[in-house]
């Protein structure tokens, strides 16, 4: 019974599409272009947002970035003003008092070092930093090499970890240096390590890519240094992160004196707050949800308004069924029916469209910008929904008139 | 099978209220073979459509086959039509886009009878009316005496009790016309009770009882020699 209902209305969809040619058409245009619309609206939404987050990765995993700047409250005696600067010891100051960080690292950092391979130099930036420093800045050694290590740092050993664009430059593309030696200021360090590629768009002072690495207790012997640059962590869980922030306010309030509450004595960069920033992506999909649903609403306007002419034709027809027993349901679901099936197919086509732009997408030579759109399983559903929500709108209304149709009226047409 | 007291049919149309049916009885036994007259407009397709539950009565009882049916809603009139009644019209109101085997299964799909139920029983229907070799032939291939045999096999599909036919000879010629009466003549002899409206004397004749409506009531009941019993309005 069902199956064959199920031809009935098959029959009956044929039927209206041979009669509404020209008609069927131009909803199938409408429902196709609304779904290509809303695919690639989400799809390069989506891209943009991943490119975006990849590239927030490539700073730093939800990193604080240290200064130790001047004071601005006075505070038990001192006047406010007053500069004070980090020191190595204050890393293990922070690693005892402060539970909550996962890692920590200060960074010494220097410009206009030489370095140089055979007749190959070139002038670089220099970071002193520990081992920590790597995971914290999403900084992985490519295969046969590693980052600096806590043997290094004790024994002050002249090793360096070299950014990916620096080695291409001082040894050429793709060349293995692990092993071999290099001049840094004319004193030879042994390559430990080459950073594997990676996304960064923003940074302190300049892109780890062009950089070279060298443990902070090596650096402070060579280049005599007092103070760090700077100190970066990461706390153990973003839950626990503002408290962390607020421990090393303190700590270092005590140990520096100065007003715990003085937050300009210390300045932060706190990636994490600059999450913040991803709201604005979310919201941004948000709008383009809502501009690419109200496009597929113009085509479901096309489409309830086709069915709506199909009732008009068909008044007669279904006064004819009616007649023989045919019930509301039957009629109702009758137009529901082929309804949906007008959405499967615009939507299918519109699908169909919107992948290949998707595929043909990375051929554009567009990834750095705009990242590589990607259609999530989420975007897919909601497509699905919307187009099952429009589809089901535009036939529910036309379907109940002529449910409710009186068949003796039904059938004087 | 029919048995109806009092029925009004009021029509609200904008201010005035055209009342189509004025307290009007009728009954109708098992196997009866009877024909309704009258003026135009004088309600007799009203009657029919409320016999027929296309429709319902303002006011007034109906009983079908026992069971009072004016206060049905809409399904339960679909079910009625689907399994009690077959109906057939003066334009024939089949499916255009159908064959006529099609339109002879329709009653039995919405009845939900197995396919090779529905098989055997439309072959034998439009055998039955003449048409075994037309069964594929859609209705725009079909002359009217054709279209008008299909509509009756299609009345016939679910095996109804009572065939109703609203001037079912009006769109045909006298031949053609003949020809319907032959078989409406032998499905009453076979146990059909068949109502039918007609505004042609001769057709009127060959039925068995004549009901003649002036005005929303019923006027005269005359049985199909002449000799009458008039039950006054
Ligand atoms: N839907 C309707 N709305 C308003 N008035 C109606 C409606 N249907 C019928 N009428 C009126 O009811 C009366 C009876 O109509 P009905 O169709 O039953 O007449 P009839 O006897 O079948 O006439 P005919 O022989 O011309 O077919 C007429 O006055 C008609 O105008
Ligand atoms: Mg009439």
């Amino acid at each position: 019974m069902q199956l064959t209902s199920l031809k009935l209305y098959m029959k009956q969809f044929l039927h209206d599409l041979r009669a509404q040619k020209l008609r069927t058409f131009l909803t199938l245009v409408g429902l196709s272009w609304g779904t290509v619309t809303v695919i690639c609206l989400l799809a390069f939404g989506y891209g943009l947002q991943n490119n975006q987050q990849e590239q927030m990765k490539g700073l730093g995993d939800n990193i604080v970035i240290m200064w130790a700047s001047n004071t601005s409250k006075p505070y038990a005696g001192y006047p406010k003003g007053r500069w004070f600067g980090f020191v190595p010891d204050d890393i293990k100051m922070m690693r005892q008092n402060i539970p909550d960080l996962e890692a920590v690292s200060g960074e010494f950092q220097r410009g206009n070092i030489t370095i140089r391979n055979g007749r190959k130099s070139k002038l670089i930036q220099i970071s002193g930093v520990d081992p920590e420093f790597a995971p914290m800045r999403t900084i992985v050694p490519e295969d046969g090499g590693r980052f600096l290590n806590d043997i290094d740092v004790n024994d002050k050993r002249r090793v360096i970890f070299l950014g990916n664009d620096l080695r291409d430059e001082i040894f050429g593309e793709g060349i293995d240096p692990v092993g071999k030696a290099v001049l840094i200021d004319n004193v030879p360090y042994t390559v430990v390590g080459v950073m594997v590629k990676k996304k960064q768009d923003s940074s302190y002072s300049g892109r780890d890519k062009d950089k070279g690495f060298v443990p902070a207790t090596t650096f402070q012997s060579t280049y005599g240094d007092r103070y760090l640059d700077n100190i970066v962590f990461r706390a153990k869980t973003l839950e626990i992160h503002k408290q962390a922030v607020d421990r090393t306010y303190e700590t270092f309030a005590k140990r520096y004196k100065f007003d715990p509450t003085d937050r300009e004595a210390l300045s932060m960069w706190d990636t994490v707050e600059d999450n913040g920033f991803m709201v604005f992506f979310v919201a941004m999909r948000l709008f383009v949800g809502f501009v690419g649903f109200m496009t597929l609403m113009v085509g479901g306007i096309g489409l309830a308004n086709i069915m709506y002419v199909v009732v008009e034709e068909r008044t007669k027809e279904i006064g004819i069924k009616m007649a023989l027993g045919a019930k509301k349901g039957f009629v109702l679901f009758g137009f529901i029916f082929e309804t949906l099936i007008l959405t499967t197919i615009g939507g299918g086509i519109g699908y169909g469209i919107a992948q290949l732009i998707i595929s043909l997408a990375p051929m554009m030579n567009i990834k750095d910008y705009v990242g590589t759109p990607t259609l999530s399983l989420q975007d897919k559903l909601a497509v699905v929904a919307i187009l099952g929500f429009i589809g089901f709108m535009a036939s529910f209304f036309p379907a109940r008139r002529a449910a409710n149709m009186n068949p003796v009226q039904a059938l004087k047409l | 099978m029919i048995k109806m007291n009092g029925i009004r049919k009021l029509y609200a149309t904008g201010k005035v209220a055209v009342e189509a049916l004025k307290g009007l009885d009728l009954e109708l036994k098992g196997g009866e073979f009877v024909s309704i007259v009258g003026p135009s407009g004088s309600g007799k397709s009203t009657l029919m459509n409320i016999v027929g539950c296309l429709d319902t009565p303002s006011e007034g009882e109906f009983f079908l086959d026992g069971e009072r049916v004016d206060q049905f809603n809409g399904n339960q009139l679909a079910e009625v039509r689907n399994k009690k009644i077959g109906f057939v019209f003066q334009n024939f109101n089949l499916l255009p886009y159908a064959t006529a085997y099609e339109n002879v299964e329709l009653p039995m799909i919405f009845a939900g009878a197995p396919q090779k139920e529905r098989k055997e029983t439309v072959t034998r229907l439009l055998t039955r009316v003449g048409l075994g070799d037309r069964m594929d032939h859609k209705p725009t291939e079909l002359s009217g005496g054709e279209m008008q045999r299909v509509a009756i096999a299609r009345a016939l599909a679910n095996s109804p009790k009572l065939i109703l036919a609203d001037e079912p000879t009006g769109n045909l010629d006298s031949h053609s016309g003949a020809e319907i009466m032959g078989i409406f003549e032998e499905l009453w002899k076979s146990g059909t009770t068949i109502l039918m409206i007609t505004h042609d004397p001769n057709i009127a004749k060959r039925t068995k009882r004549t009901i003649m409506i002036k005005d929303g009531v019923i006027v005269t009941s005359l049985n199909g020699n002449g000799n009458g019993s008039s039950s006054h309005e």
